[in-house]
This record gives C-alpha cells, structure tokens and sequence, in this order.
C-alpha cells in the first residue's frame, strides 16, 4: 500500500477468446484520486478489460496491480474485499428486494456479518447508519421501502452505485453507466458520480458512451479500439487526436 | 424502515395475521378435525410433509437452488430413527437425533460434491445422489429390510422422569408432540431467514453475479443453506418415521423428492408457509383420491399444472402484493 505506487496499473495484459483477441497488450496507470474514462467503439473490449481488472476471468498475459500490488492470482471476491466496487453495464442489483434490502445486504456482507445468525443491537446500529448513508450519497433515501425492480432506470443504476460503495471501495469501477438513459436520469447520474470523484474523493473507472458524459468529468481519458489502447490523454488532447477521431468520433473516414 | 423489508413480507395479510390464524388452526386440529371427517393421524402427516417441504423451501425458494433429491436426506432421517429405535434404544429423541443427524450430515458431506454446479446440472446430481440412497435401502435386505420396509420398531413414550408422556399409544398426544417440533423447527428457519446469512441466500437467489461483486463466497453459502436444508428434511424424515413405525424405501426415491418439490411450488416457493398449504393440499389428495382410485398421483399431476397454470406463484402466493416487479 505504498502512497508512490499508482492506485490500478494495468501491463501489457490481453485476452483471448479462441482466436479473438478481445483485449491485446493494454498498459494503463491510474493514480489515486483520478477520474479516469475508458471510451471506444462496441466490441473494443472495454467491459473484458474490466472483467480482467476485477478478476471474473484470469487475463491471458499481463499483469494487474492494485495499490501496487500485483493481484493476478487474487480471486474476484477478495478483489472486492481489497476495495474494488464494480457496477455493470446490465445493471445487477436483487430487483424482488426493497432498496433498503439491497443495501442493507451489500452493508453486511461489506462488514463481514454475512455469515452471521444474529447481530447485536449496536451492530443492528451501526448497519442502519451505514445504509442510511449510502442511500443518502445515491440519493435513494425516499425510495428505500420500495423493490428496487420498480424503480426507474436511473435509481436503479443509482441502487447498483450504492450497493458498490456500501462495501467502502477505494476504488470504482463503473461500465456504462448511464447506457439506456434520457437527457434527465443522464445528468442525475453524472451529478452522482462527479459528487463521488469531488466531494468523496473516490478513484473511478468510467467505461462511457456519452462523450457530454466523458468531456465533462474525465481527468483522463483511454480510447480502446479492437482491444488496442489507441491513445491516451486529458479530454482536450483527445478531442484533438487524429487517430481517435478516424477511429472514433467519426470525424473523417 | 427495517420492519418491512422483503417481498415475501409484503403480503395482503400481514405476516402476524397469518401467524395467529395458523397457529390457531394448527393447535385445534384435534377438535375439528374430526368433524370435517378427517383423523388426526392425518395432519401429523401435513406437518411432516409441510416440514420436509419447507427444509427444501430454503434452498428452492429463499437461495433459489433446484433439488429433485431431497427423499434422500428425507429417507435417511426415517432410517435412522427407525434403525435407532430398532437396534439402539427405545427413546423418542434419540431416535430424532439420530436420523436428523444422519441425513444432514450426509447432505452436507454431498453438497460439497454439488455448489459448482447449477440449474439442470445441479438438479440432476441431486437426483443421482437420491437415487444411490434408496438402491442401498433397498439391496441392504438384512439391516434396512430392503423392499418390505423397516419394521419392526415403535416410537417410544417420552420419559421425563417425573411422568410419562404416551405417544406411543395416544394418537392426540403425538399429533401434539409433532406439532412441537414442527414448531421449533420453524422458528429456527424463520431466525435463518431473517438473519445476516438469510439474505444473502436471498441474494444468491435474486443476483448471483451481484452476490460475487458484493465479495460473497457464493459457493460456501449455496453449501451452507444446502446443508441446512437438508437437516430440516431429515428431521421430517424422522418425525415420519415414528407417525408409521415404519421407514419405507419409496420414502427415498426420486418420486418422493417430486413430491416434496410439488408441495412447495404448489404452496407458494417465495412464502413461509406456502409449502405448509402445499402440504395440506397434496395429503389430502393422497387420502382421498387414493382411496377411490389407485391412479392417484395423476390427479395430483393434474392439480399440480393447474395450480401451476392458475397461480404461478402457488396458492399463498396469492396473498401476496400485486404489481411488484416483472
Ligand atoms: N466471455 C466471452 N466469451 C467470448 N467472447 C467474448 C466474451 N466477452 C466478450 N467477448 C468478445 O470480446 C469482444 C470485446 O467485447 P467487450 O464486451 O469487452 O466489448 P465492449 O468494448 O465492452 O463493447 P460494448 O461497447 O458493446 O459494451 C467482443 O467481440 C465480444 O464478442
Ligand atoms: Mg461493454
């Protein structure tokens, strides 16, 4: 946990599929603190390269360190445990249970009482505070009696947030999260996320369409195409990359 | 704000309502009963089944894990208390000790075999494993009795030093032990279910990606709630046992485990007591259908579909809030 070491750094790891190479050779370091966007075309490997981060699968070269630790043998449970908090691009959430529920379990598990029979009234407590302050960050507090799979699109994603950080991560990764939304939940949720980076000082990960979305929070922006890093920079130096713009942004054929 | 708090709560009759109106009718079974024209040897049988239903429920309805091979834990809980009474000593509880400890442990010992594999696959493990155990009852011939059954032992009055309770010989009295520990079972499974560990079978149930990213070992959980599960079946094992004096083969075999699975889906796989009525509704179809026609377990089949059909999330479903979710 040395401060000097970055908070993720990805070397030069891949992923094959058979013959598709989903994820070839991507180096990437992102520092404490940042707000980093990962962008490119469907199917450039943006959600694969999470699930390499994360641990759903084991990467096929490469290596991947966590506050400097290298974490390529570290199974995706315990990857959660040392602070990664992971939203999907298909929300997942526990959609026949109340908000509050879904919380409240990711708040015990996050605790370590999930294999509890019982809890003591201070541990009921301090449950109940813990859940009350996620769902206050997520904006969630007038919705916490009703099944989360009757919510809208938007808290819906907001639920999954909380759910993500009920578990205290030092480290968010987020995979698209306002796919499928309006001008309105789009902006609720980007205000969400820019509190988190701001105000909460969290490390986030951003895999993002909505290029308003990225130009507006991004410290730093990846642009991956067919699996390859393509470029690497601030928002303004991207906006002005002949490479991403050929690839990407559709500028000029 | 953390009363209410899941679906299966969130009922049309309040969950206190419910209880007092089963309890109410559980605890006079003796008295009206027979004026329905029923016997009371036959609501020792809805509670057993409801038991063994209910056991299997945590993992069916709360975790949302498939077993079609709950007869297994079922029959050995029977076997053991039947061979305990038999072989060991004239005592009741031992005899439930016994067989409960039996049958729960060989399915925790077989659920580590199992937390791998899912849906169909974990189903049919489940079947095999079932079936293993009644091929053993039944070619075992000189210990289990094979084919016939195991006979031959009788439940023995409870000693309690300063007086005897006969439920050996007063069918009342048993009716009323059974409930007992039916009540005690059920209140342990209501302390799981609204414990830290319960909802994260819930969890498990609803999101299983999720559940991983939460940090959950979810195989040791679906191992864990498996092996509970198969406790509660056994127990009921044993309680059947002692309402027959008789532990059957058939009581092992993947049509038993069917018929398990039928009563809580029929009951209502996502409510407490869904497999209680579930129970109630498949023994009577037992004892009446069957006395007029040895084609029995068509009706059942038929009742099955259609309250399948009728009321897909089983009859106490019914009471359940409307317009929730899908
Ligand atoms: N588990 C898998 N097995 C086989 N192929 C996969 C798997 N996951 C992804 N792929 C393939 O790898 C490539 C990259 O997919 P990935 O989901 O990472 O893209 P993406 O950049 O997230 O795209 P999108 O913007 O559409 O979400 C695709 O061709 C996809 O079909
Ligand atoms: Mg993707």
């Amino acid at each position: 946990m040395s401060v000097d070491s970055p908070k993720l750094e990805a070397r030069a790891v891949g992923k094959n599929f058979g013959s598709l190479r989903a994820v070839s050779g991507v180096s990437m370091t992102v520092a404490h603190g940042e707000l980093r966007a990962i962008i490119g075309p469907n199917g450039a490997g943006k959600t694969t390269f999470f699930n390499l981060i994360t641990g759903f699968f084991p990467p096929s070269s490469g290596d991947i360190l966590l506050d400097g630790r290298n974490i390529n043998r570290v199974p995706a449970a315990q990857r959660v445990k040392m602070g990664m908090g992971r939203t999907f691009q298909i929300t997942e959430i526990f959609p026949e249970l109340t908000v509050w529920e879904n919380a409240r379990i990711a708040v015990e598990t996050g605790l370590g009482f999930s294999l509890r029979a019982w809890l003591s009234a201070n541990e009921k407590r301090q449950v109940a505070e813990a859940v009350d302050e996620v769902l206050t960050m997520a904006n969630l507090t007038a919705q916490a009696d009703r099944l989360v799979g009757e919510l809208s699109h938007g808290d819906q994603r907001a639920a999954e947030i909380a759910m993500a950080l009920a578990l205290k991560p030092s480290l968010l990764l987020l995979d698209e999260p306002t796919a499928g939304m309006g001008d309105e939940e789009t902006y609720k949720v980007t205000g969400l996320i820019r509190r988190l980076h701001r105000d909460s000082k969290y490390t986030i990960v951003l895999i993002e369409h909505d290029m308003r979305v990225v130009f507006h929070l991004a410290d730093r922006i990846s642009v991956l195409a067919e699996g390859k890093l393509l470029a690497e920079g601030t928002p303004d130096e991207i906006s002005k990359d002949v490479h991403v713009q050929n690839a990407y942004l559709g500028k000029a054929e | 704000m953390s009363t209410v708090t899941t679906r299966a709560d969130s009922t049309v009759v309040r969950p206190w309502q419910q209880l007092v109106i089963i309890w109410a009718l559980l605890l006079t079974v003796p008295f009206w009963l027979p004026l329905l024209g029923g016997y009371t040897a036959i609501a020792g049988r809805v509670l057993v089944m409801a038991l063994a239903a209910m056991g299997l429920n945590l993992l069916l309805g709360y975790t949302g894990v498939l077993s079609f091979g709950h007869a297994a834990y079922f029959g050995l809980g029977a076997y053991g208390a039947g061979l305990t009474l038999k072989y060991v000593a004239a005592s009741t509880p031992l005899a439930i000790l016994a067989g409960t400890l039996l049958g729960g442990i060989a399915g925790t010992l077989f659920g580590l075999l199992l937390v791998r594999r899912r849906g169909v696959y974990f189903a049919m493990v489940t079947i095999a494993f079932g079936q293993v155990c009644f091929y053993i009852a039944y070619k075992w011939d000189d210990f289990t009795g094979g084919y016939d059954g195991l006979r031959g032992f009788v439940r023995a009055p409870l000693d309690f030093g300063l007086f005897k309770l006969d439920i050996a010989g007063n069918g009342t009295l048993f009716y009323y032990f059974v409930l007992f520990v039916f009540g005690i079972a059920v209140g342990l499974q209501a302390l799981i279910l609204k414990s830290p560990f319960g909802r994260t079978m819930l969890a498990i149930r609803e999101n299983e990606r999720r559940a991983r990213f939460l940090g959950l070992p979810v195989e040791k959980h679906i191992w864990l709630s498996f092996s509970i599960s198969c406790f509660f079946t056994a127990l009921a094992g044993t309680l059947y046992a002692l309402l027959n004096n008789f532990a059957d083969p058939l009581g092992l075999n993947y049509v038993m485990s069917g018929n398990i699975v039928m009563i809580a889906v029929m009951g209502g796989m996502r409510t407490f007591w869904g497999p209680l009525v579930g129970a109630v509704l498949f023994v009577m179809l037992q004892d009446y259908v069957s006395s007029m026609t040895t084609n029995w377990m068509f009706f059942v089949g038929t009742t099955f579909v259609l309250v399948v059909l009728l009321f897909p999330r089983g009859l106490m479903g019914l009471l359940q809030r409307k317009g929730a979710g899908s």
